[in-house]
């Protein structure tokens, strides 16, 4: 199984530091919404979709994590073409393309320490009002390291079941895989003391 | 060295471990039983993930109730299921994280990943992400991030049980292969034959404690 997250590699964006690419990505999304041309976002694309390449991943692993959002993406045009204009759906639509080809740029070229570390950077100032900004950023890290145990659990319930006789069911499915689940955040987080990270 | 004295503990009012007194001082240590028999709380006694409910547990003369953080930099330990050791998504990171968390000088920590990544031919791993890992390589990543913190000892808590013939091999190579005093619960009893000494465990106490060539038998026959 793979993500849509980091991947290794030595491309111009990865030698960017986090700070300066999401900083960018900001600016990137300022400039599209507050721009109201057509034009403009078009020839976003395809320059969104050349950065999106440069981060050096296999292409086909880039397109099958653009097969989720073109669906969506279809369905946003869809919508404006029937309750709007076509002109205000290729302008959604393209605003949208360019902002998720830039961000996925972004979480491929970065990996999650430094993600957290900015963000624990950025929560400094809210450390007075009783925010632990590592927390925070151990928090991220956490979420994306269950995604693919989660995934694998989900796997075991399900063959574990099938093999005896039970068709697909999401509450049989749902129910031990939250029980599993809560019992791996357990011993994850028994792991988390014994390796000496202070609460 | 580790000492225990007078350690017992419960579980919901059900003894886990009775009145266990021991002195552990040899390089390599073994710990056998049933399961359910105590010897994984026992484990997690000896790096203070564990309280003991009465008695004390002292590593190198150190309470690990009084000071459970000096405990923690003493004793490494390895869990049964590194997928729930592996903290981070990434191995460098991973292996970065216990350095973190011990506020190791950032300076330090890229040579320090490199020097224990090397120790087990991993050092192409390091910018993989954890999930793409073999079993086996999981298991070396998880024993690489507590070595790079230099423990003084390390605790295994049945290391080769989830894993195939080839990756059991290289898992009890590099223990064999370690410098440090190491303590290994496990039913794998060819990993721990060559040990110095056995503790065999059974309904929360420790019912025989020689060689391996005089507990292993007695352990093998009570499993009959």
């Amino acid at each position: 199984m793979t993500i849509g997250l980091y991947h290794p590699g030595h491309s111009p964006l990865h030698r960017l530091s986090a700070g300066t690419k999401v900083t960018g990505l900001l600016v990137a999304s300022l400039a599209l919404f507050l721009t109201p041309s057509v034009w403009f976002a078009f020839w976003s694309v395809p320059v969104a979709f050349a950065v999106y390449l440069s981060t050096g991943a296999p292409f086909r692993r880039l397109m099958a994590q653009l097969r989720g959002p073109a669906i969506l993406l279809g369905l946003v045009l869809a919508f404006h073409l029937l309750f709007g204009s076509v002109a205000d759906g290729l302008l959604a639509v393209t605003r949208f393309a360019t902002l998720i080809l830039l961000a996925s740029a972004v979480t491929l070229s970065t990996r999650i320490s430094e993600m957290a570390e900015l963000v624990e950077w950025g929560l400094q100032p809210l450390r007075p009002v009783g925010v632990n900004p590592e927390k925070v950023g151990l928090a991220i890290a956490l979420a994306i390291r269950f995604v693919p145990l989660i995934a694998e659990e989900f796997r075991h319930i399900r063959e574990a079941q099938a093999a005896r006789g039970l068709a697909a069911n999401p509450l049989a499915l749902i129910v031990p895989l939250v029980i599993r689940t809560l019992k791996s955040a357990d011993e994850l987080a028994d792991a988390i003391e014994a390796r000496g990270y202070e609460r | 060295m580790i000492v225990l004295e007078g350690v017992s503990h419960d579980f919901d009012d059900r003894p886990v471990l009775v009145e266990i007194d021991l002195a552990l001082r040899e390089r390599r240590i073994g710990i056998v039983g049933a399961n359910g028999s105590g010897k994984s709380t026992f484990a997690r006694l000896l790096n203070g993930l564990v309280l003991p409910r009465t008695g004390r547990v002292l590593v190198d003369g150190v309470d690990t109730r009084k000071d459970v953080k000096a405990i923690r930099r003493k004793v490494g330990f390895v869990f049964q299921n590194p997928d729930h050791q592996i903290v981070m998504p990434i191995v460098g990171e991973d292996l970065a994280f216990g350095l973190k968390a011990r506020k190791v000088p950032k300076a330090e920590i890229a040579g320090r990943i490199d020097a224990a990544l090397a120790c087990y031919n991993l050092g192409h791993l390091r910018e993989r992400p954890v999930h793409l890992l073999s079993g086996g390589e999981k298991q070396l990543v998880a024993l690489s991030a507590v070595l790079v913190t230099d423990p003084e000892i390390v605790v295994f808590d049945e290391p080769t049980t989830l894993l195939d013939l080839r990756n059991r091999n290289r898992v009890a190579a590099a223990i064999d292969a370690l410098p440090h005093p190491a303590l290994v619960v496990s039913h794998d009893l060819d990993l721990i034959a060559g040990f110095e000494r056995v503790l065999m465990i059974e309904d929360g106490r420790v019912a025989a404690d020689g060689l391996p060539s005089e507990v292993l038998p007695f352990y093998r026959e009570r499993m009959r």
